[in-house]
């Protein structure tokens, strides 16, 4: 909650005096803290254990409640009307959001544009963690114990580093395209395929093909985050399993097949969950490329887009729900395996 | 533990709803309108005697928010001085490359400038629609009746209340093009639509190196608004102002058979390989050029000609020559015969939000003719015209500025504000500018305009 203050308080301008109030905000709230967790150790007995839980769990279930879930329900609600504004009773009484019912909904489907959104969408869900994981775990194995471990991981593992507006403007370049017949092509791949006398590629200009740039993209900085996860899984497995796998004649294939990937399992899930949900709510690679403007937009673009750009909180609440609602299967599923596991 | 796990599921359910979702619940929290109803208390201070004022304004601070940063902002800055010294109020100035995002933001977090720069009458209307902006003082309305005149009163109120003064404006309707390269092959600057497209076919066959036409419509994510721009300058051509008002404000469907004759012009010159994208390559490639880099091949010539308004003046490498015998200049996009003058622009409006004497008499030294004329000075890079009538086009620096002046200021000329500026942001910030880009992408002139037509907001 307070974050939020600071950040506003920094963005008016290094106010002093909003600097004041800030501080002195922190130290009443911390001050209750320490109250409440004080009172709360003078019990004592079964009572007093029941009174420290509360202490302990309530101030966060409530500031959940307050800054998550009651957003959460606005946002549901929000869908069900039109209207300009977020806030259904802000602003004049013409543009006050009305009850449409599932209008907002069925929008999903009838705006133009909105579709192919979905079919972006459904691409990227798919593939970018099948393929994160799937690189991030071979060259986990490929440099497992080799020489210069350290170095290959950390090539690997540095586009994580990069934010993903800055990876979108390196790949801009490595994609970039020069249309003109008699230029010279300078993006790194188009030099390379006119260099060995094929046409140069638009990648990021046309769809659905630029989904697919653009999901190498998000490959690039995600395998990095599978490889490290999986690596540290496989190097777990404990050596007696190895060992005995060994005097049993497994080898290569086999001993990936029985022994190294039942062993990191749940890492296997948890990667492509992890980055599954990363996906589905990555807007910055679609806008600092193209915006979404070129037949390329996911939901969450999509949701940004109709929530601040064109004015349509309600068709944008709707976006959200929708990516919530594609979320939860994967949390669930993710829930289920850690229970198994446990 | 399988209590515990599933206790451990709930939390972690219950976290992914709300993080996934309160985003689009933020900037709530309604406040009450405090505008304490400045529009019915009559005001009959006169704000344009601003210095006269000082006793009771010395001291105060107006703050400005606007869409206008770096370098474009030091001008602004530098023409307030006088206003400043003269009241002794401190002008605040912010600016914000997400402002038509953010302002309507504000509104709603209660965290409004005094002064905002609105670039679009649409905008305009959404923050009259917040119920938070103020209507204008009896000076500003009778600066911008003796100054402007009755079509930019009209872009600068809603239900005809008159809220905005105009600040600056812009000329769209202009052709770039280079002089040297049109005194070498004998060219003649066309006068009427059939010119310039007798004009555009010769030059096609004249030098097959390049081609006669280059655009861009890239530009992040309000990629197609030169698209937008294209078509309303042909329609004001070819339909007159009253079918274009119609079509503006949804009178007439958008997808009106005028419109789709419009858009077959358009596209006969902007679909057509022989004409376009010259520097570039194929029509396609209009998509994916940015706007900034769209004329730039006539330097090169390897292109002729490019649609663009008076601040594409700015986008010329340092040390380009912009003027009638310099190396780029711009003709009037010519009209379908020369009898009818009309001129696409654009602009920006003042919208005030807080009912007080310094704001008052500030909205009414930026409506006067001394702050346009201040303003002019100042710039003194070019690239800032305004519409009112008392700027003198000497004070103004680049030809082309002086240029836009007199076309703004011709009794002769129609002009009308950029349509896709006025229309509902679904429309003019959303599918105008996403459906004209799929159109140069290949999509046929019916299914585009039957798109947009289909995303008008029905409230």
């Amino acid at each position: 909650m307070h974050v939020t203050t600071l950040a506003a308080a920094t963005a008016t301008g290094g106010n002093l005096g909003k600097i004041g109030t800030l501080l002195l905000g922190i130290a009443v709230f911390a001050a209750v803290f320490i109250g409440i967790l004080l009172i709360a150790s003078l019990f004592k007995g079964h009572l007093g254990e029941k009174i420290q839980a509360v202490a302990f769990v309530g101030p966060t279930v409530v500031l959940i409640a307050v800054g998550l879930i009651y957003p959460a329900i606005l946002t549901i609600r929000r869908a069900f009307y039109s209207g300009k504004f977020f806030d259904l009773n802000f602003g004049t009484p013409r543009t006050r959001g009305k009850y449409v019912g599932f209008e907002n909904f069925q929008a999903l489907w009838t705006t133009p544009g909105l579709p192919a959104v979905f079919r972006n969408t459904l691409f990227w869900v798919i593939l970018v963690p099948l393929l994160a994981t799937g690189l991030g775990l071979l060259y986990a194995i490929l440099i497992d114990r080799a020489k210069g471990e350290a170095v290959a991981k950390a090539l690997i593992f540095l586009p994580m580093a990069i934010s993903m507006v800055g990876a979108t403007l390196i790949w801009k370049f490595v994609y970039y395209f020069v249309g003109d017949p008699t230029g010279s092509q300078v993006g790194l791949i188009n030099a390379f395929l006119t260099t060995i006398g094929m046409k140069p590629i638009d990648f990021l200009g046309n769809a659905p093909g630029n989904t697919f740039a653009m999901i190498v993209i998000m490959v690039w900085i995600q395998a990095g985050f599978a490889m490290t996860v999986l690596s540290a899984a496989i190097k777990a497995i404990p050596d007696e399993i190895i060992e005995a796998a060994n005097m049993d004649g497994v080898k290569g294939l086999q001993m990936f097949r029985f022994i190294t990937l039942p062993s990191i399992r749940s890492s296997v899930i948890v990667v492509l969950t992890t980055i599954a949900i990363a996906t589905l709510k990555a807007f910055d690679i679609v806008q600092a490329s193209s915006g979404g403007k070129l037949g390329d937009s996911v939901l969450a673009n999509e949701f940004y887009n109709r929530s601040f750009v064109t004015q349509q909180p309600g068709l944008g609440a709707a976006i959200a729900i929708v990516i919530f609602l594609l979320v939860s299967p994967i949390i669930v599923f993710n829930v289920i395996q850690m229970r198994k596991d446990a | 533990m399988a209590l515990n796990s599933s206790r451990r599921a709930a939390a972690v359910l219950t976290g992914i709803v709300a993080v996934s979702l309160s985003a689009a619940a933020c900037g709530g929290g309604s406040s009450s309108d405090t505008a304490s109803g400045g529009a019915d208390s009559k005001d009959t201070t006169d704000y344009t005697k601003w210095c006269d004022l000082k006793s009771e304004l010395t001291g105060k601070t107006v703050t400005i928010y606007t869409s206008i940063v770096t370098p474009e902002d030091a001008p602004h800055k530098a023409s307030y001085k006088e206003f400043e010294d003269c009241t002794g109020i401190t002008v605040k100035y912010e600016g914000d490359k997400d402002f038509e995002k953010n302002l309507p933001q504000r509104a709603q977090s209660g965290n409004l400038p005094d002064v905002a720069f609105i670039p679009q009458p649409g905008l305009l209307q959404t923050m009259v629609d917040t119920g938070k902006a103020i209507p204008a003082s009896q000076s500003v309305s009778d600066e911008v009746d003796k100054y402007f005149g009755a079509d930019w009163r009209k872009y600068g109120s809603v239900d005809d209340v008159l809220y905005a003064a105009p600040l600056g404006a812009n000329v769209k309707s202009y052709v770039w093009y280079s002089p040297k390269k049109f005194a070498e092959k004998g060219y003649k600057v066309p006068t009427t639509w059939d010119e310039l497209m007798t004009l555009s076919k010769k030059i096609a066959t004249d030098d097959p190196a390049a081609k006669p036409w280059c655009a861009g419509f890239g530009s992040g994510t309000a990629t197609g608004w030169v698209g937008t721009d294209w078509v309303e300058d042909v329609l004001l051509r070819t339909a007159g102002k009253d079918t274009y008002d119609q079509w503006v404000s949804h009178k007439i469907p958008f997808n009106d058979p005028k419109v789709l004759e419009a858009l077959g012009k358009v596209g006969a010159i902007l679909k057509d390989p022989a004409m376009v994208n010259g520097g570039f390559g194929d029509v396609a490639s209009i998509a994916t050029t940015t706007f900034q880099d769209g004329g730039q091949p006539i330097l090169q010539g390897k292109c002729y000609l490019h649609r663009q308004a008076s601040f594409y003046a700015s986008n010329w490498p340092e040390g380009t020559k912009v003027a009638e015998d310099g190396d780029v200049w711009a003709f009037y996009l010519p009209a379908v015969d020369a009898s009818a003058k009309p001129v696409l622009g654009g602009g920006e409006f003042v919208a005030t939000f807080r009912d007080a004497p310094e704001v008052k008499a500030f909205a009414a030294f930026l409506a006067s003719p001394d702050w346009a004329n201040a303003k002019a000075k100042a710039t003194t890079n070019g690239g800032w015209v305004s519409a009112n009538k008392e700027l003198d086009p000497a004070n103004l620096v680049s030809p082309i500025d002086q240029q836009s002046a007199k076309i703004l200021q011709d009794p002769a000329a129609v002009f009308r504000f950029d349509g896709s500026d006025m229309m509902p942001s679904a429309v003019g910030a959303g599918t105008f500018w996403s459906e004209m880009t799929n159109w140069v992408k290949g999509q046929d002139d019916k299914t585009t305009l039957d798109n947009i037509e289909k995303s008008w907001p029905t409230s």
